[in-house]
């Protein structure tokens, strides 16, 4: 089974880690404003969260886009982005519920997480575990277990 | 450039002036960055006998070569001025973004003149510089106006900025970044004030490239390795911030308690890291591209001193908690949130309370100077009250302002101020650990841990251990991690990351980011240049030999308990080899052959 890539927010602290190695990969420079992935901080209340493409099993991105640029990989669980059959009508950006797929017009490309082709750079750079690529199955029973595990805590 | 952005900003506030020049690329070079280069720009441009709160003194934010990168805990700034509260070379480094994104923004250094004719704050989004009107903003807190300026801006924005602290001119008050992280100590913030100028708020799209980016990052691999392996580096820190050293300094009776009445606390256990992380820890933070996370985001839920935030830190712990007798961490908490609000250095203020409190236990203050207030070691309510009055000069706090030398001398008794040049010790006893007391005393910006971090060796074992009670090697060892410091400032790297890495590491960094090859030998000497130079321009500011001590408390008055009972420091056995070692002469003046051996002849 293809992996995914789990987030885990509380686990986030905001160290922007996972966007310099982004970018290092995809734009051979440290540009956090080019990153796939982003890491919000509320400074008041100490919170931060990485947002980045979910690969939507049915994905809207997918569904509007008109040429078939954006597709599902199946063998990947991934969704993958053609920059040959794609006519830069941007409806992806649109279609994307979370905005994690933006249009840049300097390098006239989509740009959203493609698990950087099943070994994703932000993994290894995040020193939290916020960012974790693990079979789908694994992936739910580690979070679940993780909040379990508050029970033992307080019991 | 590689590494480095290659451009300066400079922002005249007298006349509104905005220019942009090209960074020498020798003198980047020969000085690196953030501290080195902003110090040597200060020496430059900058009168020593300067007032450090007149137009004639800058300002400057400068970023490392290494900031901005994902070299591990690499994200620093420096700020480097002429500080008010003791005439120095100054300057404080933060974390957080607003270094890197001054990097992405296209900016090395970002240099401050003059004063501007009503309070302003400078936005920078990319090549756009604005000066603009802060009227509408002077008196807000750092969130209050962190919060308005993004409104007016860009939500995102990076904000460095002062509070009510800074705007009153308080001796020893910080610039706050992205509301938490601060340059905290010097009274930075009141050179910001005193050029009316509120805050800096910048958005950068560009990027910072290394010029070997496979060699770059293989070395910065091998770099979070060992920082990850090591046991302060890859998990204490996080786990317990740096609030773990309470119980850790106190074992080994060097906690100073009490305004350094004595280096024992026995409840000190109660504001340690420990206890923090039990009770009010929410969750570790990290600054941009730090692996190690030592950031407390912490609440308090106590009517009393109820509150959110960041911290605290060791220093921040013991200098309201066990420094004024106290150990309620609750209380420690809501003074330490007060200070980053206030845009207060939580160190000085947190000991010069101490000073009072030592004061009125001694009867030289009374209860008609403290506006009616109790001022007994202990009292947890008074760090609180008296850290508003501080920031706004009321009360007792317009004293309490300038710091616990000009406040005991007000008083006629300057030795119960616990500081080397005028500013505050921090939180380890120079009578039980002998090296860090050597460094207090000739540190280049007065008393002061994270520019000769000697504790690491002489108490934590890092990466060897010496007898914290010998003088013997201590010099040599004072002068080693000076001149390290120095250099890994400049770099734009965190002191914690020599919780794992040294110079070879940094030197190897820096050499793929830059393109430039230091060697470590290269990069120590870098260091001990910067040092030198930041020494001669003091002595031209009017500092010598003599202001090279420590209170005759550290000096004469032996620890009452604990495992240091007895002990004194011994700052006069390591002061005339330091001066041998460093190249100087007996009166601690730089001789010709030091300074023509680092490049510094003429200076």
């Amino acid at each position: 089974m293809a992996k995914v890539l789990m987030i885990q927010a509380d686990k986030c602290t905001g160290c922007r880690n996972c966007e310099l190695a982004c970018s290092a990969f995809h734009e051979g420079r440290f540009r956090p404003r080019l990153s796939r992935v982003h890491a919000y901080t509320w400074e008041r209340e100490g919170l931060s969260v990485p947002m980045m493409c979910q690969q939507c099993e049915d994905a809207p991105c997918v569904a509007v886009c008109p040429t078939g640029a954006m597709h599902r990989n199946k063998a990947e669980n991934s969704v993958d982005w053609n920059k040959n059959t794609c006519i830069r009508c941007r409806m992806c950006t649109i279609a994307c519920p979370f905005g994690n797929a933006v249009y840049d017009s300097e390098s006239n490309a989509i740009i959203k997480c493609d698990l950087c082709s099943g070994d994703p750079e932000c993994v290894k750079f995040c020193p939290n575990e916020a960012l974790t690529f693990l079979e789908g199955t694994i992936a739910v029973r580690a979070r679940k277990k993780a909040y379990a595990a508050k029970f033992k805590e307080v019991s | 450039m590689f590494g480095w952005t290659g451009t300066i900003l400079r922002v005249d506030l007298s006349s509104g002036k905005i220019l942009k020049e090209s960074l020498d690329p020798g003198l980047a070079k020969t000085y690196i960055g953030a501290r080195g280069l902003g110090a040597r720009i200060i020496v430059n441009e900058v009168d020593p006998t300067a007032d450090p709160l007149g137009p004639a003194n800058k300002l400057i934010f400068a970023a490392g070569p290494l900031t901005g990168t994902y070299a591990p805990s690499c994200g620093r700034y420096d700020v480097v001025t002429k500080g008010p509260l003791n005439g120095t070379i100054a300057g404080s480094n933060s974390g957080g973004s607003f270094g890197p994104e001054l990097k992405y923004a296209g900016y090395d250094l970002l240099i401050i003149e003059g004063k501007a004719a009503k309070p302003s704050y400078i936005w920078i989004e990319d090549a756009k510089v604005e000066i603009r009107s802060a009227e509408h903003l002077w008196g807000k807190n750092v969130p209050d106006v962190t919060d308005a300026i993004r409104a007016e801006t860009d939500d995102e924005a990076k904000v460095a900025c002062i509070g009510p602290a800074g705007e009153n001119l308080v001796l020893f008050a910080c610039i706050m970044n992205e509301m938490h992280r601060a340059a905290g100590r010097t009274g930075v913030g009141a050179v910001m004030g005193s050029k009316n100028l509120k805050a800096v708020a910048v958005s950068g799209s560009g990027s910072v490239v290394a010029a070997d980016p496979d060699a770059f990052k293989q070395a910065v691999m091998k770099a979070r390795r060992k920082i990850q392996a090591n046991p302060v580096g890859g998990k204490g820190l996080k786990a317990y911030g740096t609030d773990v050293l309470v119980n850790i300094l106190n074992s080994v009776g060097s906690l100073p308690t009490r305004n350094s009445r004595d280096a024992y606390f026995p409840t000190a256990d109660k504001v340690g890291g420990e206890t923090l992380s039990a009770n009010n820890l929410i969750r570790p933070k990290g600054c941009f591209s730090c692996i190690i996370s030592c950031g407390r985001v912490s609440r308090v839920t106590d009517p009393k001193f109820e509150g959110l935030g960041e911290g605290p830190e060791y220093e921040t712990a013991w200098a309201f908690g066990p420094a004024c007798g106290i150990d309620n961490l609750d209380a420690v908490l809501k003074a330490n949130f007060l200070c980053n609000e206030l845009g207060l250095d939580t160190v000085t203020m947190g000991s010069t309370i101490a000073c009072a409190m030592d004061m009125f236990e001694n009867g030289i203050l009374t209860l008609k100077d403290t506006g009616g207030l109790a001022l007994n070691f202990g009292n947890a309510d008074a760090i609180v009250e008296l850290t508003k009055q501080t920031a706004y000069k009321e009360g007792l706090g317009a004293k309490l302002a300038l710091g616990s030398y000009r406040f005991a001398k007000s008083f006629g008794h300057p030795e119960y101020s616990m500081t080397a040049k005028k500013q505050e010790m921090p939180a380890y006893d120079p009578r039980a650990v002998q090296g860090i007391g050597l460094q207090y005393a000739t540190d280049n910006r007065g008393g002061d841990h994270v520019r000769g971090y000697t504790i690491a060796v002489e108490v934590l074992g890092n990466p060897v251990k010496m007898d914290q009670y010998a003088t013997k090697g201590k010099a040599e060892l004072v002068k080693t991690f000076q001149d390290l410091t120095a250099a890994l400032d400049s770099s734009g790297a965190c002191l914690f990351t020599t919780f794992g890495i040294g110079a070879d590491e940094l030197a190897e960094m820096l050499s793929a980011a830059t393109g430039v090859p230091y060697s470590t030998a290269e990069f120590m000497k870098i260091g001990e240049r910067i040092w030198n130079m930041e020494r001669l321009w003091n002595l031209k500011s009017g500092l010598s030999a003599k202001d090279d001590t420590l209170p005759e408390r550290l000096l004469k008055t032996p620890i009452v308990t604990g495992p240091s009972k007895g002990r004194v420091s011994e700052l006069g056995t390591m002061l005339p080899e330091y001066y041998e070692i460093r190249g100087w002469d007996k009166n601690g003046v730089p001789m010709a052959a030091k300074l023509k051996q680092l490049s510094l002849a003429g200076a």
